[in-house]
């Protein structure tokens, strides 16, 4: 008997390697070897190959320092916009009280079937100065705005392209808040105002985070929508990256700024991650 | 009741935001001028050339099958995955959790530029095949956080009964447990797909001359102007697919009428 | 009853949920200091009665008085009442102290005060000591505790409850049902619960409200219920009773299965249809020839406290309960004593029986 529960054992644990080993495998050839590269190419001299620190220092280069600091504002900007869009939307859509939440969340995954440079894009035409706003301005006698090319244009790039990633988060935390719980609270004497604050708004901090994770990295690492909506007159660190690569050649330098922007990103996250207990508590980071 | 009326007109403006671009770009696809700004008529003019535009329809192939074959790859990979991991002990779990979070945590174009030096490293040939594993690479973590939560909710012993009742390992995983997880599968290949299908960033840096998608087809024709015949094979993509879903969705309503009239 | 002693008084309730009448005109008063109970099968009400109360719906019709006032439209957080919910819905994101405290900070008292209602509370729900625990680390039972303590911190007049011991294990749920009579007792306060199990009802309730349909069926202390159930439905709803058609030839005598029977009722009027109610316990197997009608035992269960037995008389199956042993196939006499049976009259259709008596 024990030596059969011992075989079955074994056969347990063959199974289980066999079933992990593939993953196991797979995430250190396609996830942590590629991010090995940038650090080693980050770290080593364009000619020679030496160890250095030259290419990390790049970002303090006056114009890169500008440009980072400028990508940083931008993306701060969009993302709290697109917070404060998305969470009465999602308190709007909780109170439809929807049967499946599929419906929501086709909603606002729908515009991705349209290649989103094409919808980048097509904010030109509303934008431009002879674009879409500025006809209805002119059509009612307003002055026209000038928004194309100017970083307002872009944050509402961003904010269009990266809403839905907020959006859906905060609104599957939302629909998982149960009735009794937001009862209990006006039971005990809380207003809509104090529920909002106390009850909901702690409850949802999940979908908060990664709402905030999904929109704010992007924004940050962007330079499409600045190419499009900017003019390409506007620099964000994203483009001066895709330069490095694309234009410069100087893959070294690239790895370098992209190797500080990842830690940057990483930092945020480990920040925000951690006023956010209520997490599931399994990452290691 | 006034405050159902702004919650719902909230709602309605948020959506026009999102699809004003839509409708603009549909407009223009019927635009008899071959200029954005410029309104030269109506016309099925871009629709027929499509048709002859080869350039554009390869790039549409491309887009399509990296779409598809990286999703699958995902998918199936991913679901493997998450089964393992569900099986996991806690620290093992805990650091493959973490590793799983690094690509949607971390930026495209980092995503994008670590996997072109990777494929240098290994001097592996940037092309089709190489597009096609990064896309892979870089969605399978949606997956795997799709069918994660669904492993959860599947009670151990359903699995267990089915061995209990002579089912081989493999057998009772497709007969018992796939069907449980199926709707975090199946959304997870949703994701995959919709993400690889509108994904530029990452093929930006992974392909070499010869592989073309729609993204890197547009992007390159930012500057110059978009050609037409793309604004109508979008439309024609976008129309496809609320058509395809409103059809779904009229069947699963139907359906659920249907039993719901069965149980009365 | 006295006015003054009236809490709550429902004038007049109405509710429709989509067309369908959830309560229909119902009328009822809760007493201060009072432990009513509203039982009844899911569907019939009670909890949608609960709610009207404690403000988490409006009555399509009809008023809901507190202590003289007309609250019928005040929101929940506007009355002197705290309900503990069913799944306790306790705030996951709060630890047991800061749950308890909550409404208390909405009312603005002082920390000093706040703490020492927390420390009270605890102790009165026999969990000193969990103030720093989240709820997820408690088991059902104590998260149902720490539910209870934070709706009696407000001091509320009235403490509603809606079927709190349902998620709960029997063993458990017999412990709370002695540990909420305690803290009603130590608080002194008016407690309106609600369950579908007739033996909490019986246990904890000063007074008892059976509904069935949206209607009040009979209203009672629980001696009352059990003992004279007013019709058919109480009588099968509360305990397990003999339920048989019979005829009331005249005051004091009842023909059961052709046989005749003494009993105490009178004024059912002459040769009357109506249904009498016997209690298992309260037939008694006899010898043969000294019984009212004779039959034959067909089954025979163990009960632990008494022996559980149907039989065959008569054309009807009679369920016994006694701790004396009469095996299958036994022949044996039926008799009962004539206070143990109970006369109710014969409800004419369906809805006449859900309508019951509204008093």
């Amino acid at each position: 008997m024990n030596k059969r529960e011992g075989r079955l054992a074994k056969q347990n644990r063959l199974r289980q390697h066999l079933l992990s080993t593939p993953y196991v495998l797979w995430s250190i050839g396609f996830i942590v070897l590629p991010l090995l590269m940038i650090v080693y190419y980050g770290l080593t001299s364009r000619d020679g190959g030496g160890f250095t620190l030259e290419n990390l220092k790049l970002i303090w280069e006056p114009t890169h320092r500008a440009t980072l600091w400028l990508s940083i504002k931008l993306s701060v900007i969009s993302t709290i916009i697109c917070l404060l869009i998305a969470y009465p939307l999602a308190l709007a859509l909780r109170a439809l009280r929807l049967k499946s939440n599929g419906f929501v969340i086709l909603l606002f995954m729908l515009p991705m079937w349209m290649n989103f440079l094409l919808r980048t894009i097509a904010w030109q035409n509303i934008l431009e100065k002879n674009g879409v706003i500025n006809m209805l301005l002119s059509a009612v006698g307003l002055p026209k705005l000038n928004i194309i090319n100017t970083p307002t244009a872009i944050v509402l790039g961003m904010v269009y392209d990266f809403l839905p990633f907020m959006i859906i988060p905060i609104y599957n935390v939302l629909s998982k808040i149960g009735d009794d719980v937001i009862q209990a609270a006006a039971d005990l004497g809380a207003n809509y105002f104090q529920i909002l604050w106390r009850v909901i708004l702690p409850l949802s901090k999940p979908g908060i985070v990664s709402g905030l994770t999904m929109v704010f990295v992007p924004s940050l690492t962007t330079f499409v929508i600045s190419d499009i909506l900017g003019g390409g007159n506007i620099l964000l660190i994203g483009k001066v990256i895709e330069q490095k690569f694309k234009m410069a050649n100087d893959w070294n330098a690239g790895c370098g700024l992209s190797l500080v922007l990842m830690v940057f990103i990483f930092i945020c996250m480990a920040i925000v991650q951690k006023y956010d207990k209520d997490s599931e508590g399994t990452s290691v980071w | 009741m006034v405050k159902r009326l702004i919650q719902k007109g909230y709602i309605g403006l948020v959506i026009v935001f999102l699809y004003a671009p839509i409708l603009v770009l549909m407009v223009l696809s019927f635009n008899g001028s071959k200029y954005r700004s410029k309104w030269g008529g109506f016309t099925f003019k871009w629709y027929r050339e499509l048709l002859e535009n080869e350039k554009i329809l390869n790039a549409l192939w491309t887009t399509l099958l990296l779409a598809l074959f990286s999703a699958l790859l995902a998918t199936v990979l991913g679901t493997l995955a998450a089964v393992a991991m569900n099986r996991m002990k806690k620290l093992p779990k805990a650091i493959m959790m973490s590793i799983t979070n690094i690509p949607i945590l971390n930026s495209e174009i980092v995503i994008g530029i670590s996997m072109m030096l990777l494929y240098f490293a290994i001097s592996f040939s940037l092309g089709f095949t190489s597009v096609l594993l990064a896309l892979t690479a870089a969605h399978m973590p949606y997956v795997i956080l799709n069918v994660l939560p669904k492993l959860r909710q599947t009670s151990r012993s359903t699995y267990e009964a089915a061995l209990d009742l002579g089912a081989s390992p493999i057998s009772a995983f497709f007969k018992i447990v796939l069907p449980d997880i199926f709707p975090g599968v199946l959304s997870g290949f949703m994701l995959a797909f919709t993400l690889a299908l509108d994904d530029f960033v990452i093929t930006h840096f992974t392909k070499d001359a010869k592989v073309s998608t729609l993204s890197t087809v547009i992007y390159a024709e930012t500057r110059r102007g978009i050609e037409p015949e793309i604004y109508a094979l979008s439309t024609i993509m976008f129309t496809a697919v609320l058509v395809l879903l409103i059809v779904v969705n009229r069947m699963k309503a139907g359906a659920a009428k249907k039993l719901a009239e069965q149980q009365k | 009853m006295a006015q003054e002693n009236k809490l709550i008084t429902l004038e007049n309730i109405t509710k429709k949920y989509d067309g369908q009448v959830v309560l229909d005109d119902l009328n009822l008063y809760i007493r201060e200091n009072e432990f009513l109970t509203l039982l009844g099968p899911s569907g019939c009400g009670k909890t949608t009665t609960l709610r009207i109360i404690g403000g988490f719906e409006t009555p399509d019709v009809g008023r809901v008085i507190f202590d003289g006032q007309d609250i019928t439209n005040l929101p929940p957080n506007k009355r002197q009442l705290n309900t503990v919910f069913q799944k306790y819905a306790l705030f996951t994101h709060m630890t047991i102290a800061e749950n308890i405290a909550f409404g208390l900070k909405i009312k603005k008292k002082s920390k000093q005060y706040i703490q020492d209602k927390i420390d009270y509370a605890l102790k009165l729900v026999n969990l000193d000591g969990y103030g720093k625990r989240m709820p997820d680390s408690l088991s059902g039972g104590q998260q149902q505790r720490i539910a209870i303590a934070r709706a009696i911190v407000n001091e509320p007049k009235v403490l509603l409850l809606d079927e709190p011991l349902g998620a709960l294990d029997l063993k458990l749920r017999q412990d709370m049902q002695y540990e909420l009579i305690r803290l009603k007792n130590e608080l002194g306060i008016t407690f309106v619960y609600v369950t579908h199990d007739q033996e909490e009802a019986l246990t904890m309730s000063d007074t008892i409200m059976v509904m069935n349909q949206g209607y009040i069926q009979q209203i009672g202390t629980p001696e009352m219920i059990y003992n004279e159930p007013k019709n058919a439905f109480v009588a099968d709803f509360i305990g397990e009773s003999n339920i048989i058609g019979a005829t009331m030839i005249q005051d004091r005598l009842v023909e059961i299965l052709g046989a005749k029977f003494a009993c105490v009722d009178e004024g059912f009027g002459n040769n009357q249809p109506v249904d009498v109610v016997i209690r298992p316990e309260d037939v008694d197997l006899v010898e043969p020839e000294q019984g009212t009608i004779q039959g034959v035992v067909t089954s025979l269960i163990f009960k632990g406290v008494h022996y559980e037995m149907e039989v065959e008389a008569n054309g009807f199956t009679w369920l016994v309960h006694s701790t004396d042993l009469s095996p299958v196939g036994k022949q044996v006499g039926i008799k009962v004593d004539p206070f143990d049976i109970q006369i109710m009259n014969k409800p004419e259709s369906e809805d006449e029986e859900a309508v019951g008596i509204n008093e």
